[in-house]
């Protein structure tokens, strides 16, 4: 593993890691070190095991192998990860309770809560719309509440399953630059996309996933003007009409 | 969407006003707790024959005792008795009624009043029943295998009409006759029964009289001396049931045999018709 | 005139009939139709003439029911969600067994309740048989499956869509159904009216613990058996108009309780 030239504190060790549904291999033997500033972004085709390498980093799936995570220095404490998915699970309440729960769920004290939630839905852009139902959003808005509802908890590691995949071109934009500027905040951020111009922007590394197998993990540079194995360049080379 | 952005609000008060609402419903429904009352196992026919609705005010007036009625068959109310969910059991089969004092569920038994049993027919009378010879009427039934409705519920009004067959020499277990059909039901559901398939029922006078869908029913046969019916009134035995209210219930079968009681009784009438007659004193 | 009951011109002419028209002796034969028309008279005489007795009896059927949706409300709900996310051995059958109970015949749960209840039975101290309490008891009875039943199912079709999400903000399994529940709440509402439904409409389960006692345990389910018993089908269809109604004003209510005008926009594709 490359370390990325910022800072080096290993957050997340996975070595040898597989998950099964079932019958179904969904990751191979998967050996990945996430470290504190990092921007990694997962790249592949659909099936490829990106979305469950990221609920595997969340603690969300059993897998057999090592997976080891690492005390934060010099905080003194395991880090707090949030996920944002897809299609953003919003529910039949306000957004602002949306926010609040996200809060509640991770035991924020209640002083807290209340700031915390207006922060959040300030720094994404919604907190003229924190009395309606989350539900009347648009997409782009549900996303970035999503996004609000993650960034309040104060996350070391964010992790993101295709944030903007089901967005129209403009919501996709928003998202992305809302993302772009979340990043700089300096959170460890995991990305699965498979829009590759997101993952030239925003990453500092890029893994490719093929099968469930790890097959290539490079700094972002390195990454897009190396020669690369085959089918990862077929890979490439086929999404980047797209990109 | 105005309506959305104060939606939480409306929907609070409103549901805090649907919740005081319902609340104030329930506790209304609670405050009736303490007055005195007594449960009375009576059956059917009696009740549905309206004679409660004419008596019981009367006792309560004298009293301040309510009186509520359970009405079932003849069997389920000495049921009843035995099981001490009644503390006055009010029927009309003497056998079953001696039998149930016997057990010890009752210390005596008082008779009340009697009335009496009609059978009602279709008009047309294909078994030629009509008369004042039940045990005739009977017998010309089974021959000709007209339809006929029994009750079959453990009832004293089956109790009767058991008896009656058995008077008149036909011995149903060995050979039911060919039209009889047990329904396992209530009066008026067997009279129901009977106006459509236009057979004969054995039936009180009391529910017949008030009886609405009588189809081409009508009376056929009345006035023979075994058709009365005798009631008694029993109270529960405390020495079997602890919580039976004694001195409650006694009040009740001291009252309804009592000249004001036995008078009350004979005052209650359907369309002139006086339908129970007191016979306490004897 | 003979065969004429004195109570049932009383009933009408409160309710404002014409006494002449009541006391008209019946045609033979007449037809279904006939008996349909005249009880929807009824019905609206009853109703306008505001009698005391069926007011009471109205009012009886709804407190119970009620009372008993709100038990069922508590425990059902709870329950249905337990159900829903609860891992152990032995939950296929308890979900089994919600699913069974629920078509189970309101007179065998009157028959169990007044067992249970019965003097010479376990329960027989709380002295409660016959009153409107053993009836909510076993309407309560009655409901609390259905309830669960629904309930699981709504929040399970809930879970496939959001469980996933709802775990990663550290929500644990009742948890998640609980917000779940919160989620589709609008579901939860029409479970609750459908079991209102099956409340108010039964008959014997109140029969049997009741016992169907004037003025104090009878309910509209029970009048509308005991006149089809006296034959008197034109009033217990008049009832059951009434019976209706009610019910469709309850509907009514729970309607203007919703929020309108909520729109829900289909934003994914």
């Amino acid at each position: 593993m490359t370390p990325a030239p910022t800072s080096p504190q290993l957050l997340i060790d996975l070595h040898e890691v597989s998950v099964r549904f079932g019958a179904t291999l969904a990751l191979d033997r998967v050996n990945l070190a996430l470290r504190r500033g990092e921007r990694l972004a997962l790249v592949g085709a659909n099936g490829s095991g990106k979305s469950t390498l990221l609920r595997l980093l969340h603690g969300l799936v059993d897998s057999t192998g090592l997976r080891e995570t690492h005390r934060l220095e010099p905080e003194q404490r395991a880090p707090v990860a949030a996920m944002l998915f897809q299609r953003p699970f919003l529910i039949s309440l306000s957004v602002r309770w949306n926010v609040l729960l996200g809060l509640w769920l991770r035991g924020v004290p209640r002083a807290q809560r209340e700031a915390r939630c207006r922060e959040a839905l300030r720094r994404v852009g919604l907190e003229g719309q924190a009395a309606r139902p989350a539900r009347e959003l648009s997409g782009g808005q549900q996303q970035r509440l999503a996004l609000a509802r993650a960034w309040a908890l104060q996350p070391d590691i964010l992790l993101l399953d295709e944030p903007t995949a089901s967005l129209d071109p403009s919501a996709k934009r928003e998202v992305e630059a809302l993302i772009a500027e979340v990043g700089r905040d300096g959170p460890t951020m995991v990305m699965a996309t498979h829009n590759l111009g997101q993952a030239k922007q925003l990453a500092t590394r890029v893994v490719y996933l093929e099968g469930g197998r790890l097959v290539v993990d490079l700094p972002v540079e390195r990454f897009f003007n190396e020669s690369l194995p085959h089918e990862a360049a077929q890979f490439l080379k086929g999404e980047l009409p797209w990109a | 969407m105005g309506l959305s952005n104060r939606h939480p609000f409306v929907i609070r008060r409103r549901a805090w006003l649907a919740g005081l609402g319902l609340g104030a419903m329930l506790c209304l429904g609670a405050a009736r707790a303490q007055e005195r009352f007594i449960v009375m196992a009576s059956t059917t026919s009696t009740e549905q024959s309206g004679l409660f609705v004419h008596l019981l005010p009367a006792f309560k007036q004298a009293s301040g005792i309510d009186v509520r009625v359970v009405a079932v068959g003849t069997g389920q109310a000495l049921d009843m008795g035995r099981r001490g969910d009644a503390d006055v059991v009010f029927v009309h089969d003497t056998v079953a009624e001696e039998k149930f004092v016997a057990e010890g569920f009752a210390l005596k038994r008082q008779p009340v009043m009697y009335n009496d049993f009609v059978l009602v027919g279709p008009t047309s009378d294909p078994a030629q029943a009509r008369g004042s010879d039940i045990a005739g009427a009977l017998k010309r039934l089974a021959a000709t295998g007209a339809a006929f409705v029994s009750r079959g519920d453990k009832s004293g009004t089956h109790a009767a009409e058991l008896r009656l067959w058995k008077a008149a020499g036909i011995d149903l277990s060995a050979a039911r006759p060919a039209g009889y059909k047990e329904c396992g039901c209530g009066m008026g559901p067997a009279l129901n029964m009977g106006s459509s398939i236009d057979g004969y029922v054995l039936t009180d006078r009391g529910t017949w009289l008030s009886f609405k869908n009588r189809g081409s029913l009508a009376i056929l046969v009345e006035g023979d001396r075994t058709l009365f019916n005798q009631y008694g009134v029993m109270v529960v035995n405390p020495a079997r049931h602890p919580h039976v209210k004694q001195a409650l219930a006694q009040q009740f079968a001291d009252w309804v045999v009592s000249p004001a009681g036995q008078a009350a009784i004979a005052a209650y009438k359907i369309g002139g018709e006086q339908l129970f007659f007191p016979n306490a004193a004897r | 005139m003979p065969g004429i009951d004195m109570q049932m011109i009383a009933y009408r002419q409160r309710a404002g009939g014409h006494p002449q028209c009541a006391a008209a002796p019946r045609i033979d034969g007449r037809s279904a139709m006939t008996t349909i028309v005249e009880s929807l008279q009824l019905a609206l005489r009853l109703i306008l003439a505001v009698d005391a007795e069926l007011l009471h009896i109205v009012g009886l059927s709804l407190r119970v029911s009620l009372s008993a949706c709100a038990i069922g409300a508590l425990i059902g709900l709870l329950a249905g969600a337990w159900l829903a996310v609860a891992r152990f051995p032995g939950h296929a059958i308890l979900v089994w067994l919600v699913n069974t109970l629920l078509a189970l015949p309101s007179v065998v749960v009157g028959l169990v309740v007044y067992l249970l209840l019965s003097r010479s039975g376990p329960l027989g101290s709380w002295g409660i048989l016959f009153t409107p309490k053993a009836m909510v008891v076993a309407q309560s009875i009655l409901v609390v499956p259905l309830i669960a039943a629904l309930t699981r199912r709504l929040v399970l079709d809930g879970l496939r869509d959001g469980g996933d999400q709802l775990r990663s903000m550290g929500a644990g399994p009742l948890t998640t159904a609980l917000l779940m529940l919160l989620h589709e709440r609008l579901g939860a509402v029409t479970i609750l009216l459908t079991a209102f439904g099956r409340a108010v409409s039964e008959v014997g389960a109140v029969m049997v613990v009741g016992g169907n006692i004037l003025g104090v345990t009878r309910v509209m389910t029970t009048a509308i058996a005991l006149e089809t018993a006296k034959g008197d089908l034109p009033l217990a269809l008049a009832l059951g108009i009434v019976l209706l109604g009610v019910v469709g004003l309850v509907n009514l209510l729970i309607g203007w309780l919703q929020p309108r005008g909520a729109v829900v926009r289909e934003v994914w594709a």
